[in-house]
């Protein structure tokens, strides 16, 4: 049955509320060690041993929890290994089961910019064909600062060091950065060019994320850019039902310029659930396991669509 | 071309679990959690642009 314009619009406003509740939630709990960030120290307990499935600087002093890129650099960079089993299997664990889900509804950084978006001044959606490119940037910095460097930088020892933090990291500068030079005039001495650079990377960030939706997430973020490619086979997933009959408000209510009634399982969805709640026929499911009816009207419509000419 | 038909998406994902479940025990048997404490604990001067 067709849901009613103001229906829609209500689901829609309560869905947004119910992220943003979670968001916070996710912010705070993941941040919790929340004392240290007046005595400008961090949290040195058992739960660090743990990678959290969100990118979350581990010298935020909140932090209560390993950065899995962080940590993803840190291994090989060590004296005694050159890969990470522990690191790479979980954010593979974390992969397979949700995606994206996280980018969505408990990354700490998303949610801060998804807060910077909401300043209202007039935004900025990227043509089609430059976004399209632009989101490769994201595999290049995986590539390049995860995982080259430290395999191609090692000294005679076998050590090297974290460049995608060094480098470029805007959550290591907002969440751990910063907190760290004002509460630790110790830290204060230290600084030079990179914190330098690495401030203009974050400024850029801040005005990249005022102007588009999730400027960081959709073009740099190594860990959506792995979590992106198990959208497709991550158990929770996304099926569009024969019953669409492609109206497309999915995709315009979609910031993250997904076309979810093409691609349900695009790299680039982030699992807001936004699309679903638009849906003048419920075409559009998100969970773990769908009924099997629903599973072969996906397939029609997925073999539907890829036969279209473009 | 849709690649995954229902049944080999089952297949992968499974098999994909089972294998990283393998890994992340490996990875505990060869003590790669006390690398991953010992930079989580330690302040990271390259994370916070002073390294
Ligand atoms: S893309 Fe990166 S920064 Fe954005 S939500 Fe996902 S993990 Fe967080
Ligand atoms: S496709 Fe739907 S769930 Fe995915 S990011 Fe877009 S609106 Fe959110």
């Amino acid at each position: 049955m067709e849901k009613s314009k103001k229906q829609k619009a209500n689901s829609l406003t309560k869905q947004r509320r119910k992220r943003s509740l979670v968001q916070a939630l996710g912010a705070l709990i993941i941040n919790g060690n929340w004392k240290s960030f007046l005595d400008g120290t961090i949290y040195k307990g058992n739960l660090k041993h743990v990678c959290l499935p969100v990118l979350n600087c581990y010298s935020c002093p909140g932090a209560l929890g390993a950065c899995p890129i962080g940590s993803l650099q840190a291994v090989p960079n060590s004296a005694q290994f050159n890969f990470s089993y522990y690191v790479v299997g979980l954010i593979a664990l974390f992969g397979i089961t949700m995606g994206r889900w996280f980018c969505g509804w408990l990354c700490p950084f998303g949610w801060i910019q998804e807060l910077l978006h909401k300043i209202p001044i007039k935004k900025v959606n990227p043509k089609k064909k430059i976004h399209q490119k632009a989101i490769w940037l994201k595999y290049v910095l995986l590539i390049i600062f995860v995982i080259a460097f430290p395999l191609l930088t090692q000294d005679r020892f076998g050590m090297s060091y974290p460049a995608f933090c060094k480098f470029i990291c805007p959550a290591g500068t907002m969440e751990a950065g910063i907190p760290l030079l004002i509460a630790n005039p110790a830290l204060r001495q230290l600084v030079g060019l990179i914190f330098s650079w690495k401030v203009l990377l974050l400024l850029i960030t801040v005005i990249g994320s005022i102007l588009i939706f999730r400027f960081f997430c959709k073009y740099a973020c190594p860990l959506g850019a792995i979590y992106g490619m198990f959208n497709k086979i991550s158990f929770y997933h996304m099926q569009c039902s024969a019953n669409c009959i492609e109206c497309k408000r999915c995709a315009r209510v979609c910031k993250m310029q997904v076309e979810p009634y093409k691609t349900p399982n695009s790299p680039e969805c982030i699992r807001c659930g936004e699309c679903i709640e638009v849906c003048p026929v419920n075409a559009l499911k998100l969970g773990f396991i769908h009924k099997t009816n629903h599973d072969l009207q996906e397939t029609t419509k997925a073999t539907k669509l890829d036969e279209k000419p473009e | 071309m849709n690649i995954f038909n229902k049944k080999s998406t089952y297949i992968i994902r499974f098999t994909l679990l089972v294998l990283i479940l393998f890994m992340i025990g490996y990875g505990i048997m060869r003590s790669e959690v006390l690398i991953v404490l010992q930079n989580a604990i330690n302040i990271c001067l390259d994370c916070i642009g002073i390294g």
